[in-house]
């Protein structure tokens, strides 16, 4: 392998772990701020200790997503210096915007909130709970419209005396509908994220009975909470496609393995063979459904990988402009197939919830573990099939990620830095891990005082929350 | 005021509010076992940064976005150039932040020991490296235009271990230490606190001795005697002493405001030097990045101008906030079982 090589998986390896923590983090933050919200309101204890229970797990989950996020700003300058001298003028804005407006709010609010429990009015206290997740919400919010960015480059001109682009107008990169259709893609799946692992976790308390007045509400919360993450998703992930087929048209035919151009386009929902476009072993298809998901239209042209192929010749000089077609083929579906499967069971288990008490069928405790796995796995499928299926390119129609990779980083500081992060990061996955399960094992806290106006037990000569 | 200009100055402040917060929570870090003499004393320490620690962390990062933003070329050949330093202080940063959300989660001894040793290391090694790095970038190095046109770093990473930037290294460590003990004699109470004070006293010391030799060489290596460089080093030499003074007669909120009074004119001196360039070539000067050749469009810099004027002084107001809500100090007795993990198991406790 090649520095190029080794560039891209360390920025694979670094960006998927670091998203397995990022979805969590901001939707767990919000259902937090609702709980808390909820013992604001009604003064009823079980919110408090659904809370302090939830909060407990959030914050595990958030250190690492904090600490992997760190290594996301800098890598860019480390491994692709080429490709930050050319974006920098304008992927480094909503790159500071981002730790101006959201960072700073994010960490100085959290901080408040876990450590301000005794300290601050109960009022503000959860303020800063809500200004902390609004601090995640801004920080999505930039850098999705700078990740948008490079699937559809907009206002920019190039400067071709300086070989980079330029920013003509901040308005256009922050308000274009890529930026847009991705992050109302991308909220609503944290929300759907954070919801199962809720819901996974209560369900292996109620059946465990432990807490069962808490446990029985934060299910249900989990559960309603993926159903209506799920139609936004559905939603959103619709327009996505349309916009992709408009602006990345070799992308769509990419995730359908779809050589030739076609009117009422099947869509394939799975394929035994090479997808390399010559006759499949085996396949199932769903007639004209791929020609409404790209176009609106059954009876749509969907265009094929080879007449993009030439077109983009014509455009664009000679070069292969295909992505990995396997790999766009089947993240696409995988991320289909693993957000749908999560929705099912949840709409699964709100139905045996509705007949009150505990859910019998031998199915439903096994099912409610492997719940949260399901947005994680649709997520990182998600994350890959769009990187991934832009390749070639780095900045679409722009710059190609093999012109991007730092000129003056060896392969040998490459891959030595890309094992000692993953297998750092691997310790680290392996200690969340436990940490995790020692918490959902522990249950909540009943045994403190709740009622005690400072909380959890403490008087005021000693401290709620010390590190 | 060109923007250029404007935007150096203020990359500059965030270094400034990077160095001097997050200055005296790698101070904390070190520090941890040589001020505590028990879980409860280590407990109460870690306390102290609990609320703050990740804020001041994002200094760093907004340094870093605004540096690309602003300058990408700098941001560029700095940061692939430096590329085995800043791995270093990456992964540092990763183990120390983890470390401490960590630590305190079970009570057996052998976990609790070895995140104490985790965050001592991933402390001192950033403290160190950030004043090698910021000293090989004043010194000079190896830059040159390659082939593409761009201005890159061509020197190895033995490079940059050399004298003067280890020199600069060993101030920013102990003048970080030496912020650390200050702040835990400012925010703790008993026998923390004394420790602290006796600390403070002895490395402030130390870290006076490094600091002026590493001004004096900094002053006598510019080409020609600059007469406000040579005033900022003076400025910080007379902070210095003034923190001194003011620990010595326990006056400890001055000492506080001293000892960050000289990293301020400390790391304003290194940009003054600097200035109009932000990483001079130790090849020629035809290879200098300046704040000209490596500066995004003025479009781009009256953006992040407009919404750096704006954002920052609430940022300011709101951080500040914090270390009002958390003013008072915080000692040993207050922390409430201080072997017990709120991860143990109620059985567990019980077999303590």
């Amino acid at each position: 392998m090649n520095s190029l090589d080794l560039a891209r998986w360390q920025f694979a390896i670094t960006t998927v772990y670091h998203f397995l923590f990022v979805p969590i983090t901001i939707g767990m933050g919000f259902l937090v701020a609702g709980l808390q919200t909820a013992w604001y309101r009604t003064a009823k204890v079980k919110y408090l200790r659904a809370t302090k229970f939830f909060g407990k797990l959030f914050l595990i989950n958030f250190a690492i997503g904090v600490v992997t996020g760190i290594v996301q700003e800098f890598q860019f300058g480390m491994n692709w210096s080429s490709y930050s001298r050319f974006v920098g003028d304008i992927f480094g804005a909503p790159l500071a915007m981002e730790g101006l407006l959201a960072f700073f709010l994010e960490s100085t609010f959290l901080g408040l909130w876990i450590f301000g429990w005794d300290r601050l009015p109960k009022k503000i206290h959860l303020a800063t709970i809500w200004l902390a997740s609004l601090g995640t919400l801004l920080s999505a919010y930039f850098i999705l419209a700078a990740n948008a960015w490079m699937q559809h480059p907009v206002g920019y001109t190039m400067n071709l005396e300086k070989g980079r682009a330029e920013l003509t107008s901040i308005f256009a990169v922050l308000t274009q509908k890529t930026a847009l259709a991705t992050f109302f893609h991308t909220i609503p799946s944290a929300a759907f994220t954070a919801g199962a692992f809720m819901a996974g976790i209560s369900a292996w308390l109620l059946v465990k009975k432990k807490d069962a007045e808490m446990s029985r509400g934060t299910l249900k919360l989990g559960l309603i909470t993926m159903l209506v993450s799920f139609v936004m998703v559905f939603v959103s992930g619709d327009i996505t496609s349309k916009i992709m087929t408009e602006q990345q048209p070799m992308k769509m035919a990419a995730a359908e393995a779809l050589y030739q151009t076609t009117d009422s386009a099947p869509f394939s929902l799975l394929t035994i063979g090479t997808l390399d476009g010559s006759r499949s072993v085996f396949q199932i298809d769903v007639p004209s459904v791929l020609s409404f998901l790209a176009t609106g239209d059954f009876k749509g042209t969907v265009k094929g990988v080879n007449d993009i192929q030439a077109e983009y010749e014509k455009t664009y000089g000679p070069g292969d402009y295909s992505p990995n077609i396997p790999l766009a083929y089947w993240s696409f579906r995988l991320m289909i197939g693993f957000g749908g499967i999560g929705f099912l069971f949840a709409l699964l288990a709100l139905f045996q919830l509705r007949r009150g008490g505990t859910p019998k069928g031998k199915w439903f405790l096994p099912a409610m573990i492997f719940l949260p796995f399901t947005p994680l796995l649709a997520n990182s499928f998600g994350w890959i099939f769009t990187e991934a299926g832009r390749q070639p390119w780095a900045v679409f129609g722009l710059i190609r990620t093999s012109d991007g990779v730092s000129a003056v980083v060896s392969a040998g500081s490459v891959l030595f830095t890309m094992i000692v992060f993953t297998l750092l990061y691997g310790v680290l996955a392996f200690i969340e891990v436990g940490l995790t399960l020692k918490v959902i094992q522990n249950g909540p806290q009943t045994e403190l005082d709740y009622a005690d106006p400072k909380l959890g037990g403490s008087d005021s000569q000693h401290l709620v929350m010390a590190y | 005021m060109s923007l250029e200009t404007t935007w150096f100055l203020l990359i500059a402040v965030l270094w400034i509010g990077y160095f001097i917060l997050e200055g005296f929570d790698f101070g904390v870090g070190v520090l941890l076992p040589f001020v505590s003499r028990n879980e409860a004393d280590r407990r109460a320490v870690l306390t102290t940064l609990g609320p703050v620690w990740d804020g001041n962390e994002v200094w760093l990062l907004v340094a870093g976005g605004a540096t690309f933003a602003a300058f990408p070329e700098w941001y560029a050949t700095l940061f692939s150039g430096f590329y085995l330093p800043l791995f270093l202080i990456l992964v540092s940063l990763i183990v120390r932040g983890v470390s401490f959300e960590y630590r305190s989660k079970y009570g057996k001894a052998q976990w609790r020991q070895r995140w104490d040793i985790a965050i001592v290391i991933s402390s001192a090694l950033p403290a160190l490296l950030w004043g090698v790095a910021f000293a090989n970038i004043v010194r000079g190095v190896p830059l040159e235009k390659s082939a593409a046109g761009h201005i890159e770093y061509v020197g190895g990473f033995f490079n940059l271990l050399n004298p003067y930037a280890l020199l600069g290294g060993v101030v920013t460590l102990t003048v970080f230490l030496t912020h650390g003990a200050i702040f835990l004699s400012l925010k703790t109470a008993g026998g923390i606190r004394d420790r602290a004070h006796d600390l403070a006293l002895k490395l402030g010391l130390v870290a006076a001795v490094a600091a002026v030799s590493f001004l004096l060489w900094t002053n006598l290596a510019l080409p020609s005697f600059n007469a406000k460089v040579a005033a900022l080093s003076t400025g910080v030499a007379l902070a210095w002493v003034a923190g001194l003074g003011a620990t010595l007669k326990r006056r400890e909120g001055w000492a506080f405001i001293f000892s960050a009074s000289a990293i301020l004119l400390f790391v304003a001196d290194l940009f003054y030097a600097l200035y109009p360039r932000v990483m001079p070539s130790s090849l020629g000067a035809q290879f200098d990045l300046t704040i000209n050749n490596a500066s995004s469009t003025p479009y781009t810099l009256k953006v992040m101008t407009v919404v750096a004027v704006v954002m920052t002084p609430l940022v300011l107001i709101y951080q500040g906030w914090t270390y009002w809500v958390f003013r008072k100090r915080v000692s040993a007795s207050q922390i409430p079982h201080p072997e017990r993990g709120i991860l143990d198991s109620a059985t567990h406790i019980l077999h303590q």
